[in-house]
């Protein structure tokens, strides 16, 4: 099992589109000074650093190499993992394994993203076989709007369903400073926005910012001494798929069903809508934020529409989603993962000040990646 | 999948390759055809430089001065100057001009041709140049002298461009001090 691992601090970059004030390493070092400063500690106490970021961003490779001393990892073990869209997720996941294993005591994750210094899409666009999908299927928008057509198809769900998340999630990101993207939106608005492809439409997608996370794992013995209330890591599951786009079952998400299943069993999680006071999840089209709901268990496939349309998700609803506005709002892709991390745990901690749902005990966390994988997180007050 | 390989192996027993010892993939050919799609990816990007190396570029352009900076917990001067000392994780915030003179660390001197990448036409000599007044060394190129004759621990001096555009050939280069 290994052994109990805290969340103890997290920092993060006011995230913007362009961020030309800073490199992508002084945007490491802004979110990493603030996480010390959230939980009152120097570099010097610091094990190992765990960091990652998109493959082909940028346009340059080994920034574990050239962002060290944004990391504060001079003379320290770095260690880089990348897996698209779940990175940030993935940065967590490792972080926490490396605490749980006993082999280090505190691990600072950091995920970073430069998006405004490459063509994105052009890059995402090698992650698909070249002479098969790289032209026909491969960027962000495609593949999330395909799965919401069969949806919509299938279970009667509408583009207002989707909408109505990406109003909730869009005015949601009023309340946090750091966000992106932040306007007031009407479902009017987001109907109204220009057509990307169909059926979603512009105020429906994630934007590509400039943005860094870094959050800071500790073993139990160290983070009670470090944090009056941390973010204790309940479960951690990591669920793959895909071989090429043809392949996958495009009508509910099996990866998300199986990793989710995994981690409420570990997590001794049996009614997940009401026993999660607040949930960060990765969806990165407010389509998502409908169809997706099914595969984490919250109804029975097909009736997502129905809980978004009473409102379940909203901040006075049963069970809130996204506070902080999500990844419709705030996009640095190697970051978006850690930052639903970063945002969990505050809400735990207390520390989430106008996105703040009151006593939460459990968060849940999502990272969604290429397509379609999921990693699930799970965060409590309590030991686990 | 071994077993294959070692059929294969066998069958070609008669080939050079094989005598010679060297096996590649393309001794399989005659059962695997190659299939190779020839492609290019062109991903264009921009490189923002950053609020501390902007700083020391503008003041190269602007003044055609040459600073670093040092760090106000350990005293380090760096050049190129840093956001973060590499040690102690401070904000390096204190700045001073340098003459502009150094010393050879070590170098090398150019003579393959990769005109894409090059500064300039091979043969030529580049090195890290210790500079008077910082900790650390800055890379450029050293000219106005033989590249055969260039030494470790020579003496130069920055040579300022008169048109500076803000990059690192704003210093022209480096060339022995008499």
């Amino acid at each position: 099992m290994g052994r109990r691992v805290g969340i103890v601090g997290v920092g993060q970059t006011h995230h913007a589109a362009h961020r030309l004030d800073a490199s992508g390493m002084e945007l490491i070092a802004e979110a990493v000074t603030r996480a010390f400063d959230d939980a009152q500690i120097t570099r010097d106490e610091i094990d190992a650093i765990v960091i990652g970021n998109m493959d082909h961003f940028e346009n340059i490779n080994y920034v574990d190499m050239w962002a060290l001393e944004g990391l504060g990892a001079f003379m320290k073990p770095v260690f880089k993992v990348t897996t698209g869209g779940t990175t940030g997720t993935t940065i967590a996941a490792c972080a926490f394994y490396s605490v749980a294993s006993g082999l280090f005591d505190r691990v600072l994750a950091v995920g970073w993203e430069k998006n405004s210094e490459s063509d994105t899409q052009a890059a995402v666009a090698t992650c698909a076989n070249p002479v098969l999908e790289r032209d026909p299927f491969a960027g962000a928008i495609g593949p999330l709007a395909t799965e919401y057509s069969m949806y919509m198809k299938a279970y009667g769900a509408t583009e207002e369903d989707a909408a109505l998340v990406a109003v909730r999630d869009r005015n949601n990101a009023l309340n946090n400073p750091y966000a992106h993207n932040r306007m007031k939106v009407t479902v009017e608005d987001v109907m109204n926005s220009p057509m990307l492809s169909y059926p979603i439409k512009f105020l429906d997608m994630c934007p590509r910012s400039d943005g860094a996370c870094a959050v800071i794992f500790a073993s139990e013995e160290y983070a009670k001494k470090m944090c009056p209330r941390p973010a204790w890591v309940h479960a951690s599951v990591v669920r793959h798929d895909y071989t090429h786009f043809g392949d996958l079952e495009w009508q509910w998400m099996p990866s998300l069903e199986r990793a989710s299943a995994e981690a409420y069993k570990k997590a001794g999680i049996t009614n997940p809508l009401k026993e999660f006071d607040v949930a960060e999840l990765y969806l990165p089209a407010s389509t998502t934020g409908v169809k997706w709901m099914d595969s984490l268990w919250f109804c029975e496939r097909g009736e997502a529409p129905k809980l978004i349309r009473k409102g379940v998700f909203n901040m006075d609803g049963e069970l809130p989603v996204n506070p902080s506005g999500g990844v419709i709002a705030t996009n640095p892709i190697g970051a978006t993962g850690l930052i639903r991390v970063g945002e969990a745990a505050w809400q735990i901690m207390g520390r989430a000040r106008d996105r703040q749902v009151p006593n939460v005990k459990k968060a849940l966390v999502t990272g969604f990646g290429g397509c379609s994988w999921s990693d699930v997180i799970i965060l409590g007050a309590d030991l686990p | 999948m071994i077993r294959k390989c070692l059929s294969n192996l066998n069958a070609y027993e008669h080939l050079d390759v094989l005598r010679k010892g060297v096996r590649q993939l393309s001794d399989w050919k005659e059962e695997v055809e190659e299939v190779v799609f020839p492609g290019k990816i062109c991903v264009p990007y921009t490189w923002t430089v950053g609020s501390t190396l902007s700083k020391w570029y503008g003041l190269l352009r602007d003044e055609g001065q040459i600073w670093a900076n040092r760090c106000p917990s350990c005293g380090k001067v760096y050049i190129p100057p840093k956001a973060k000392c590499l040690e102690c994780y401070k904000d390096v915030n204190d700045w001073v001009r340098l003459p502009g003179t150094g010393t050879v660390e070590t170098f090398t001197v150019v003579y393959y041709e990769e005109p894409s990448i090059q500064p300039k036409k091979p043969p030529f000599a580049y090195g890290i140049i210790k500079m008077d007044g910082a900790d650390t060394g800055l890379v450029h190129l050293i000219d106005e002298i033989d590249p055969e004759k260039v030494k470790v621990g020579m003496r130069v001096e920055a040579v300022i461009n008169e048109e500076r555009s803000g990059n690192i050939f704003d210093i022209k280069y480096f060339r022995p001090v008499n």
